[in-house]
């Protein structure tokens, strides 16, 4: 990751002084070292604070649709660096017409996978100061006010990298990684199983317990690449719900279930709303069951994989399965 | 329970609380659904009073926040009937209702809401019995169901 890293923060600088580009979207560190923010670099002074390191899980697709603009508005370009993961996001907004393509310059850079401050603390870490990979790119030394300690990284990492798509980049102008693509890494859709396994009152248990931490902060919908409606019907003041505390249990789930229904099929599985969620309600598990039904109903879909695909969802077969498949029929 | 009860005859001791009505959202397709329920009307075929039509221009219209939104004002069940697949008055309305309520209703089930409160008939503008049979039908499913608790929201309820 550190080759890697220098790499990336050297081109970066490069291509901002030779004009290439004018506007550099990358991350910065804030208060805390693990605090790796979106940020976008618009001098080459300011890319002093570059960083590339174990932190910076946030996605920057979304950030482009903005900056994309902007950029031509200047007459410039935009650098953005994306992991290979954050590339899907970036072409499905280009299949959406969301992204001006040709003033954005993609860096794809190579990614070993993000690690949660939270899953080191949880190792029993306290008053972290500092974290440093160390040379065999397996494991961290974690520096606390009380001494050095080591962790896994495979024991810490963020949930979307626990189950990472691949190390390949969809789309790019340039690539700096020395990955190797080893295909998915675990069995993403194994949470989704276990809980279609439990029976219903079990289900409905689970999600009560979860859903009640909600507190619509709507972080999950902000962070999301596919989000990105310029007025979303959430925000609709007469629905009589907007900003009122949920007074009990359970009250959150349309609004989650809409949320996750409306990118269902745009989803790339980024993981973005697990990872930016406040109360860590494991959203990922409602979009990876619109996923999973996708490709068990559909066929096999990975929205993203290249630019203009045609959604699942915009889509039908005169063979499609019928809703009675799924809830009880009868009156024939 | 009435509210006004001692104000009218007294009732018997054992007189038992006022029966619960099951409240059922029932989206009908304006080319097909609706005149289907017309038929049944005009034919004199019966269908419960607890089932309450909301006509749409096509059933793909509904979209899934109407049945959600459905659920939170306090329905018990919501059926949603369009065109026969194939027979879209908009050629291809329904095939995309039909892969979205898979999606929404599967989704209902994997948080846990009983699968009979909701779902999907086509019943054709020539269909009046078939249609007062669907919603015979759904009806006593709800019933057998009872009371919706577990998809309501109380910032809804009045």
């Amino acid at each position: 990751m550190q080759r890697v890293s220098e790499k990336v923060i050297a081109r970066a600088r490069e291509l901002m002084r030779e004009g290439t580009v004018n506007k550099v979207a990358g991350w910065k560190a804030g208060e805390f070292f693990y605090d790796c923010a979106p940020y976008v670099f618009e001098s080459e002074e300011a890319l002093k604070d570059l960083v590339y390191d174990r932190f910076c899980a946030a996605n920057l697709s979304k950030y482009m649709i903005k900056n994309s603009v902007a950029a031509g508005a200047e007459g410039g370009k935009v650098l953005v660096l994306l992991k290979p993961c954050d590339t899907y996001s970036f072409n499905q907004l280009l299949t959406e017409h969301r992204i001006a393509r040709e003033n954005v310059y993609v860096l794809g850079v190579g990614c070993e996978g993000m690690c949660d401050i939270d899953r080191i603390r949880e190792k029993g870490f306290k008053g972290i100061t500092g974290v440093d990979e160390n040379a065999d790119g397996k494991t961290l030394t974690v520096h606390t006010l009380y001494g050095d300690g080591e962790v896994a990284i495979d024991d810490v990492l963020v949930n979307k990298c626990e189950f990472c798509k691949g190390k390949a980049h969809m789309i790019f102008d340039e690539l700096i990684s020395d990955n190797e693509d080893e295909g998915p890494r675990g069995d993403r859709f194994a949470g989704v199983r276990e809980l279609e396994a439990m029976s219903p009152a079990d289900r409905f248990a689970f999600w009560q317990s979860e859903l009640s931490k909600c507190i619509r902060c709507n972080a999950c919908r902000n962070a999301c690449p596919a989000c990105s409606c310029r007025k979303c019907v959430f925000d609709n003041d007469a629905s009589g719900i907007a900003s009122k505390a949920n007074t009990d249990s359970f009250e959150e789930k349309m609004f989650h279930i809409i949320r996750a229904f409306h990118v269902a099929g745009r989803c790339t599985d980024c993981g973005e709303c697990t990872r930016v969620c406040p109360q860590g309600i494991p959203l990922h598990l409602f979009n990876r069951k619109y996923i999973k039904d996708i490709n068990e109903f559909y066929g096999e879909y990975a929205a993203g994989a290249e630019a203009g695909q045609r959604g699942p969802l915009i889509n039908y077969t005169l063979e499609d399965i019928d809703p009675a498949a799924v809830s009880d029929k009868g009156g024939n | 329970m009435s509210v006004n009860g001692n104000l009218t005859a007294a009732p018997a001791a054992n007189a038992p609380a006022a029966e619960w009505k099951p409240r059922i959202v029932a989206f009908c397709c304006n080319w097909c659904s609706y005149a289907g329920a017309d038929l049944a009307g005009s034919s004199r075929l019966a269908y419960p009073a607890d089932v309450k039509i909301i006509r749409v221009p096509c059933s793909c219209r509904v979209n899934p926040m109407f049945i959600l939104k459905a659920f939170e004002r306090g329905a018990d069940g919501v059926i949603l009937c369009g065109c026969h697949p194939g027979d879209c008055h908009y050629s291809t309305g329904n095939y995309y209702t039909r892969r979205r309520m898979a999606l929404l209703f599967s989704m209902l089930d994997y948080i846990g809401v009983e699968r009979g409160r909701t779902r999907v008939e086509w019943v054709s503008a020539a269909e009046g019995a078939r249609f007062s049979k669907v919603m015979n039908d759904f009806v006593a499913k709800i019933r057998e169901l009872g009371e919706n608790v577990k998809v309501g929201d109380l910032r809804c309820k009045e």
